[in-house]
């Protein structure tokens, strides 16, 4: 299968990206300026970060559609006020995870954004749960841009007026360039910032307008280091169908008053796991030295047993040190626990954290 | 500098008697992107050439970093292992690795002068 090009892909080369395959797109890792800075920008003024490759499912339905979908997803659909977003997984039968994706509730239906690598996927199994009832658009016709950090408010304002008006975890359709743009106030980093569905032809254009006011591109690789201090999951890695949104201890995500019902693809398995536990669960870890902890590093309990696996880990460019997460056995998982992690032979001490590294700071409460 | 050489893995090495310098070259770091941690071999411990004598990691992987030539390392740089964005900044002079008390001067004698380095460096850009 050839290489896919998102609408960006001229500009990234103007901006000197170094370019990395991702899930089927060619896609930009850094630019001239590299990693760091692209993360401290991000944190201190604003990023832009092509996102385009990701999926944005338009699932088009009324109260029967809600009804539906709260048989797949553990959320309180029929309350979810219009544009508001939330957070949750697309699971199998035995509640694993086949993705984590962000579902909004948008005037027609629903709009789904899911990750790139899992998007077809998503859909083929969705259209086969909702019996090919609704109207469903994985629009390739659209971009997604994401403009994230404390500047980036300002930024985006200037070119689209009335963003800054946004709460977390809501959006709404603006306009740019007489196009229509659906803006949701959300991200992927631990900071402030917007994520932008805009018509593919458009994209260039607004993401040249956001440089001239001051923010700069990032590459996947920023994205990265942002989301692990900002303690985010990456599917693939943090998540994947042998683990369960508790042992990958996110249920927070789930709706209590869904948990009570019990009548989600999964709740017999997320319900048992809540009452019973689980035996492992995922982790903050944070080495005592600069040595930087990989996925698939093996982590030694005090007495050298095995009690579990890193599944992403870097240097974290805002902590100025290494981060990690993983899954140890439940026992082990007690903050401040030392576990020991086995790095090219050797076994380093590293302790086991709460999340995030890098504290968030998402706007709440602007209306 | 004409008694600087240069090998496929991208390590300088500056002779001087019989003490080699050994680190990595600016493309190398170009490659690499931010370099966040480096490990570098026990003074005392002896390396062969071509085999490994560190690691550099950036924000995306581990390299391996080797050794040129064999020999005793005499010595190394605690700078680039406190603060490893030294390495991006004066990889070539400053931000050495580790000093080899060297074993045999022919070994020397494979290695690229600058200008086959500057030219196998462009034609081998990953």
């Amino acid at each position: 299968m050839e290489t896919k090009k998102t609408s960006l892909y001229q500009l990234h080369q103007d901006c000197n990206a170094k370019f990395v395959e991702f899930a089927g797109y060619q896609m930009p890792i850094q630019y001239s300026e590299g990693i760091v800075e692209e993360h401290k920008f991000t944190r201190n003024h604003s990023g832009i970060f092509d996102v385009s490759h990701m999926g944005q499912l338009f699932i088009y339905g009324g109260d029967e559609l809600i009804k539906d979908l709260e048989k797949i997803f553990p959320l309180d659909l029929n309350n979810l006020k219009i544009n508001h977003s939330k957070y949750s997984f697309l699971m199998d039968k035995d509640a694993g995870i086949q993705d984590d994706l962000i579902i909004t509730k948008i005037n027609e239906g629903f709009l789904i954004i899911l990750n790139a690598a899992c998007k077809y996927n998503d859909f083929k199994i969705l259209k086969e749960l909702l019996n090919e009832k609704y109207k469903m658009v994985l629009d390739e016709n659209r971009s997604l841009i994401a403009i994230q950090g404390p500047k980036s408010s300002q930024i985006l304002n200037d070119v689209i007026d009335g963003v800054k008006d946004l709460n977390f975890m809501s959006g709404n359709w603006f306009l740019f360039d007489n196009q229509k743009v659906y803006i949701t106030r959300s991200g992927y980093t631990g900071e402030d910032g917007f994520e932008i569905s805009i018509p593919n032809n458009f994209a260039e254009k607004l993401t040249r307008e956001l440089i001239n006011k001051g923010s700069k591109l990032a590459g996947l690789g920023a994205r990265d280091t942002l989301r692990l201090e900002a303690g985010l999951c990456l599917y693939g890695h943090d998540l994947d169908k042998d683990k369960t949104p508790v042992e990958a201890n996110l249920k927070w995500a789930i709706s209590k008053e869904r948990i009570s019902k019990g009548d989600f693809i999964g709740s017999d398995i997320i319900i048992k796991q809540l009452n019973d536990g689980v035996s492992k669960i995922r982790v903050g870890i944070k080495p005592e030295g600069r040595i930087i902890a990989r996925e698939k590093t093996k982590i030694f309990n005090q007495s050298d047993v095995h009690i579990g696996e890193i599944t992403s880990g870097t240097f974290g460019p805002s902590v100025n040190g290494p981060v990690a997460m993983g899954y140890v056995e439940n026992e082990f998982s007690k903050k401040n626990t030392k576990v020991f992690l086995e790095v090219r032979g050797k076994k380093y001490a590293a302790n086991i954290c709460s999340l995030p590294f890098y504290k968030k700071s998402y706007v709440k409460g602007v209306n | 500098m004409s008694d600087v050489k240069y090998s496929k893995e991208h390590e300088w090495i500056k002779l001087e008697g019989d003490v080699a310098t050994i680190g990595i070259t600016k493309h190398a770091t170009e490659m690499l992107g931010d370099i966040v941690f480096a490990e570098l071999p026990e003074k005392g411990s002896n390396v062969e050439k071509d085999g490994t004598a560190g690691v550099v990691e950036s924000t995306k992987a581990a390299s391996d970093v080797y050794t040129p030539v064999s020999g005793e390392v005499v010595d190394t740089n605690q700078e680039i292992v406190d603060d490893p964005s030294k390495i991006n900044q004066d990889p070539e002079n400053s931000a050495w690795f580790f000093k080899l008390k060297i074993k045999d001067k022919s070994e020397m004698d494979s290695l690229m002068n600058k200008d086959d380095y500057d030219k196998f460096a462009k034609e081998n850009n990953t």
